[in-house]
């Protein structure tokens, strides 16, 4: 079974997010940075595949050359091969870029699975993967929760609305969107770390993919802001205990009739 | 290209699922505003009723897309309807509900036209005649406008609760009906629906709570939920969890809270130590008073609390508790 992960570099969570100058882009300097999360699990599982069924898995990430410690993390955890599509700009919010960046790098591989986040932590369009599978002509399903294998064949476990889920079937190749918590991601071990350092890393440029590749450009980014806040909170101050006391006069009524 | 709008409506159990009739009243917002005609479209199996549902609302006409193939979802399915469907009408602009099955058909569609999706919109004003969307970036943390380029449709996914569903116009009239049977060849349905399922046994009601108090990942350890145990015992409440707590299995499923776990409207609802992603406030948004402790001032669950503490969770939770055991006793 040969598998694609498509890994994305995205903020770390509790980062501080700085607007630069032209309002176009969060400051990279104030950053650090992660796998998305998603992704983390849609790798978790195809290493598992790996090592049921045997074959490779190989991770595909887009971006300039800090995520290339994101590709090398992946192959320490026990990915094969990596493939580093280098760009300068900053991500396009038309994820046909990406997209069909992504397939003009490894369309030729034949890929018996792609797995791909259900969505990015930073731009969050949930759409890279979708339209991924379009350009690779792939049957897919999206925000997955479960994999089965049988044969030529995939059975996937679909998330739905409100603690519903729905399973699916399909022809292999497929294209997978993986949704958090599905499984436990491992860490990757000194040993991993060592073996990652001599692990093949492709480097491929836009303009090596053909220019054609570089999507609709049918949406512009035009500005990013700090959210205005609408709602009136009444912000409680003061140290912790003082914090609690004005609180709790606020809300005595509900806290007093609440049930016991 | 004909100067309308085609909003895409979802259905479930023989309804018009609450999101879509938002997305209609999207486009119905953005028509008033551009002078356009506003057109449904559903698809299904033997959709009349359906059909006349949406009929009642003020639309030029309602295109009931029917196959049997369409009966139950499939993105191939979907793709393959829509995609014929709109490529002949030709519209500007393209409206549909931000759900799952949504996300799932869309940006291919959208992607097969050769046009852009713009995801999970939150809003759009009209700047010198240009439409300018709106929606959200990192989990909420920031907003982004976005306008289209070249030529449309220009597809849209609307957020829940962007566009009240109270805002939809109703037609003076009934808007007809228009039934379209579509071919979809077999074999380019790849994908075979089997059977649905409800994971989370329901043992506890949430949405019947007077009082939820809620933990996120700022409790940081498994071993830290005493904290917040202790402060729902002196509330008399009940605990729950945004979804990373209950996926690592802190708490169980059944106690998590949002769109994909349960939807509540308590009294009194605590969100501690959470970020306030979209998924998590659009299930507790409907709580009388909101309260939220969180360290980051700009962390988004404060749009929509009504007292707000920044502060660290570990100083404020023993005060807190303490606070409330004693108006609780006097
Ligand atoms: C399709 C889909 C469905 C989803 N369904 C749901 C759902 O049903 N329910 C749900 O909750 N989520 C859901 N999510 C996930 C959602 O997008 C968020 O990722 C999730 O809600 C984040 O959980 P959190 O706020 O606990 O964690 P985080 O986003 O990591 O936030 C932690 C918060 O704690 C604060 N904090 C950290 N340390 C401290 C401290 N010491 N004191 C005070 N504050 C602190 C931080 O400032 C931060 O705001 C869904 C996502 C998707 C894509
Ligand atoms: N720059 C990228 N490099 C590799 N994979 C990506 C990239 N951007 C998005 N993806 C994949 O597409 C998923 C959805 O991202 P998005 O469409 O941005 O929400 C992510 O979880 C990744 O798996």
């Amino acid at each position: 079974m040969k598998i694609l992960v498509c890994l994305k570099q995205v903020s770390a969570k509790e980062s501080t997010l700085r607007l630069s100058e032209d309002s176009l882009h969060v400051r990279e300097s104030d950053l650090s940075f992660e796998i998305n999360e998603p992704d983390t699990f849609a790798l978790e599982e195809a290493l598992r595949l790996k090592e049921q069924l045997g074959g490779e898995v190989v991770v595909v990430s887009l971006g300039p050359a800090r995520i290339q410690t994101s590709i090398r993390e992946a192959l320490a955890k026990g990915a094969d091969r990596g493939i580093h599509i280098e760009t300068e700009n900053a991500e396009s919010v038309d994820r046909t870029w990406a997209a069909g960046l992504i397939a003009a790098a490894v369309r030729e591989e034949k890929f018996d699975l792609v797995l791909t986040g259900l969505q990015s932590d930073d731009l969050g369009t949930g759409q890279t993967g979708v339209i991924l599978a379009e350009f690779l002509g792939l049957p897919h399903a999206t925000i997955i929760m479960e994999i089965q294998i049988e044969e030529s064949r995939i059975k996937a476990k679909r998330e739905l609305e409100g603690g519903w889920f729905e399973w699916v079937e399909m022809p292999l190749p497929a294209l997978l969107t993986i949704q958090s918590g599905l499984n436990k991601p491992r860490y990757a071990s000194l040993l991993g770390i060592k073996k990652a350092k001599s692990k093949e890393m492709r480097r491929v440029t836009p303009v090596e993919l053909g220019a054609e590749v570089s999507g609709t450009n049918a949406l512009r980014l035009r500005k990013i802001y700090v959210p205005v806040k609408s709602k009136n909170t009444e912000f409680l101050d003061g140290t912790p205990k003082e914090a609690a006391a004005k609180l709790v006069e606020r809300i005595r009524r509900e806290i007093v009739s609440s049930p016991s | 290209m004909t100067q309308s709008i085609i909003a895409i409506l979802e259905h479930q159990d023989g309804k018009i699922a609450r999101l879509s009739w938002e997305a209609l009243a999207a486009a119905q917002k953005l028509g008033a505003a551009l002078n356009l005609p506003v057109e449904a479209m559903v698809l299904g199996s033997g959709l009349g009723h359906l059909a006349g549902q949406v009929a009642a609302c003020k639309v030029t006409q309602v295109i009931s897309l029917d196959a049997p193939a369409l009966e139950s979802y499939t993105p191939d399915a979907y793709c393959l309807a829509l995609h014929g469907a709109v490529a002949t009408r030709s519209p500007s602009y393209v409206f549909l509900p931000h759900t799952y099955q949504v996300r799932e058909f869309a940006p291919k569609l959208a992607a097969r036209m050769g046009r852009a999706l713009l995801s999970d919109c939150t809003g759009f004003r009209i700047e010198s005649g240009e439409v300018i969307f709106s929606r959200q970036l990192y989990q909420g943390k920031l907003s982004a406008d976005l306008s289209f380029e070249g030529d449309g449709p220009y597809f849209i996914s609307v957020q829940a609760g962007s566009f009240p569903a109270a805002q939809l116009e109703r037609g003076e009239n009934p808007a007809p009906v228009i039934e379209e049977r579509v071919e979809l060849p077999k074999d380019q349905i790849r994908t075979i629906p089997l059977e649905r399922v409800q994971e989370a046994k329901r043992t506890v009601d949430l949405s019947q709570a007077e009082v939820i108090v809620a933990v996120g990942r700022g409790i940081k350890e498994a071993e830290n939920l005493p904290l917040v145990e202790k402060l729902a015992a002196a509330l008399g409440g009940q605990i729950a969890g945004s979804r990373p707590i209950c996926d690592s299995g802190w708490l169980p499923m059944e106690r998590q809270v949002g769109s994909s776990g349960q939807t509540v409207s308590p009294k009194l609802y605590f969100a501690i130590g959470i970020s306030g992603a979209i998924q998590h406030l659009v299930g507790m948004k409907g709580s009388r008073t909101i309260v939220a402790i969180n360290k980051d001032p700009h962390a988004p669950i404060f749009e929509v609390a009504d007292y707000g503490i920044v502060a660290n969770l570990f100083d404020v939770l023993p005060a807190l508790t303490e606070e409330i055991v004693k108006a609780r006793q006097s």
